[in-house]
């Protein structure tokens, strides 16, 4: 495709990346999207997503049977760009020493950072609760779904250390709050329902945004994704549980699940960026086939599939204008508050100073244990007098 | 090595999915030592039973074939096409070939 539109793209976009990349999500224009993936207003629901991301896997494997004509060593950059343009067309993956636009490499490297920081941020609302949880088996749950979280964390910024970052870089571009990470994290976790919530959905939302990053095109990024993707679902099903089970319980127990839904709608639904509408960004991102769907197309699905859920829970969600648009074959919804979105990912929403803190705290604490492995690293790595006698 | 690094050094990880099967590269992660690195990729690569087996290799150790993932380098094997099977025709009427 379009070898002259991407020139011109990359030519018009020297700096195409914007600093919303956040957990999976790059607040992009819409397009048009061809082939597979979750096409807006089909059906679905937790186990078809994993039917995606299972093809993804599959189509990983299929794309790299066939052979790009190869530039030679000795490729000029057009060449080298027309090269990289044709592996992305035929949905192969570009791997790490490849030559690459350096606003893909930029642009790569600041989402997958993000993300990667999301997930790490992301730990502190559900650990505050892992000594509280009601009882051994949801707090052996809670334990792994965390450990997930920072799993993800690491594989993502592993994911970002092939494009040339260092590790140390991206930890501190996150201590410094030079980077950004989902604004979701910045809400608090009042009561043991707000666990369930965020497992059902937060994590619902993530895996919506995320099952297509599946198919990104760079290789490391979508290797990433596919094992995440895989046990973000146990994610969202534990949380699922946990409401399903107070909503199921005494009122009270319900009348707090219902509190807790009605707190995290909005900032779920906020989760997939602003509006189609208002979205200034380039589409870069989608030539580059890293995004694969509008902000407005993934947050439909999310509604569609929150609606029969909720309906089994027994929950309501908090919106009066929520009701089947017979023609749109999709539901018609409230937006959640953009302006309350901007706020928050500008640094003044309710938990932000108290999460960028934690960070600070830990890191702080982990500093001993560092020094201390690589002191004895360094000490086992020394060469001994003795050894040479 | 007078002086510790302050990042730890990177380190490849490879597993064994299951009995009979080769180790595959999995991802990588930072240690600063073999026996660490080791006991985090059991924890970051097979918190479900992925593995049987894992292998940990200092980033800076493997040499790679080709500044970057393009054919030139196998090129040599492109036109050998009789070291497939598939290149013979066989008489008819022979069997088990
Ligand atoms: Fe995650
Ligand atoms: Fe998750």
């Amino acid at each position: 495709m379009h070898f002259r539109s991407l020139l011109q793209a990359i030519a018009g976009n020297g700096h195409c990346c914007n600093t919303e990349h956040v957990y999976g999500n790059d607040f992009n224009v819409p397009d048009e999207v061809a082939g597979a993936g979750l096409g807006a207003g089909a059906p679905g629901g937790p186990s078809h997503l994993l039917d995606e991301v299972a093809a993804a896997e599959r189509a990983l494997r299929e794309a790299g049977a066939a052979r790009v004509a190869d530039p030679g060593v000795a490729a000029d950059g057009d060449e080298l760009l027309r090269y990289f343009d044709a592996v992305i067309e035929a949905d192969q993956k570009i791997e790490p020493r490849d030559w690459m636009p350096d606003a893909y490499r930029q642009g790569l490297i600041r989402q997958i950072a993000q993300h990667a920081h999301s997930e790490i941020i992301g730990m502190q609302p559900e650990g505050n609760w892992i000594s509280r949880a009601p009882s051994l088996k949801r707090k052996a749950i809670l334990l792994a779904k965390v450990q997930d979280e920072a799993g993800h964390g690491l594989y993502l910024y592993a994911a970002a250390e092939t494009l040339g970052v260092s590790r140390d870089a991206l930890v501190e571009l996150l201590l410094a709050g030079r980077q950004k990470y989902s604004s979701i994290f910045n809400y608090p976790t009042l009561t043991w329902a707000d666990v369930g919530a965020i497992g059902w959905l937060v994590d619902g939302a993530a895996i919506v945004n995320q099952v297509p990053l599946c198919r990104c095109s760079y290789g490391p990024y979508a290797r990433a994704m596919i094992r995440i993707c895989k046990e973000e679902s146990f994610h969202q099903r534990q949380g699922y549980e946990i409401l399903h089970t107070l909503a199921h319980g005494t009122p009270g127990q319900k009348a707090m699940a219902q509190d807790a839904v009605n707190r995290w709608w909005y900032p779920s639904l906020a989760m997939f960026g602003p509006p189609d509408a208002d979205s200034t960004h380039s589409q870069q991102s989608m030539t580059w086939k890293i995004k694969r769907f509008s902000n407005d197309e993934l947050r439909q699905r999310f509604v569609d599939m929150c609606v029969q859920q909720a309906s089994v829970l027994g929950l309501d969600i908090p919106d009066p204008d929520l009701r089947w648009n017979e023609q749109r074959q999709a539901h018609d919804y409230t937006q959640p508050d953009y302006t309350e979105l901007m706020r928050v990912i500008k640094g003044d929403g309710p938990c932000n100073r108290q999460r960028a803190a934690h960070r600070h705290a830990a890191h702080a604490d982990g500093a001993w244990v560092r020094e201390a492995a690589a002191a004895y690293a360094a000490k086992r790595n020394a060469p001994t007098t003795k050894a040479a006698a | 090595m007078s002086e510790t690094k302050k990042e730890w050094p990177l380190w490849e990880v490879f597993v064994r999915p299951r009995r009979g099967l080769a180790h595959s590269h999995v991802g990588s992660l930072h240690a600063p030592d073999a026996e660490l690195a080791l006991r985090n990729a059991r924890d970051l690569y097979t918190r479900r039973q992925e593995g049987v087996s894992i292998w940990v290799v200092p980033a800076a150790a493997v040499v790679a074939s080709s500044p970057d993932e393009k054919d030139s380098f196998f090129d040599p094997a492109a036109d050998k096409v009789y070291r497939h099977p598939t290149f013979y025709q066989v008489p008819e009427g022979a069997a088990h070939l």
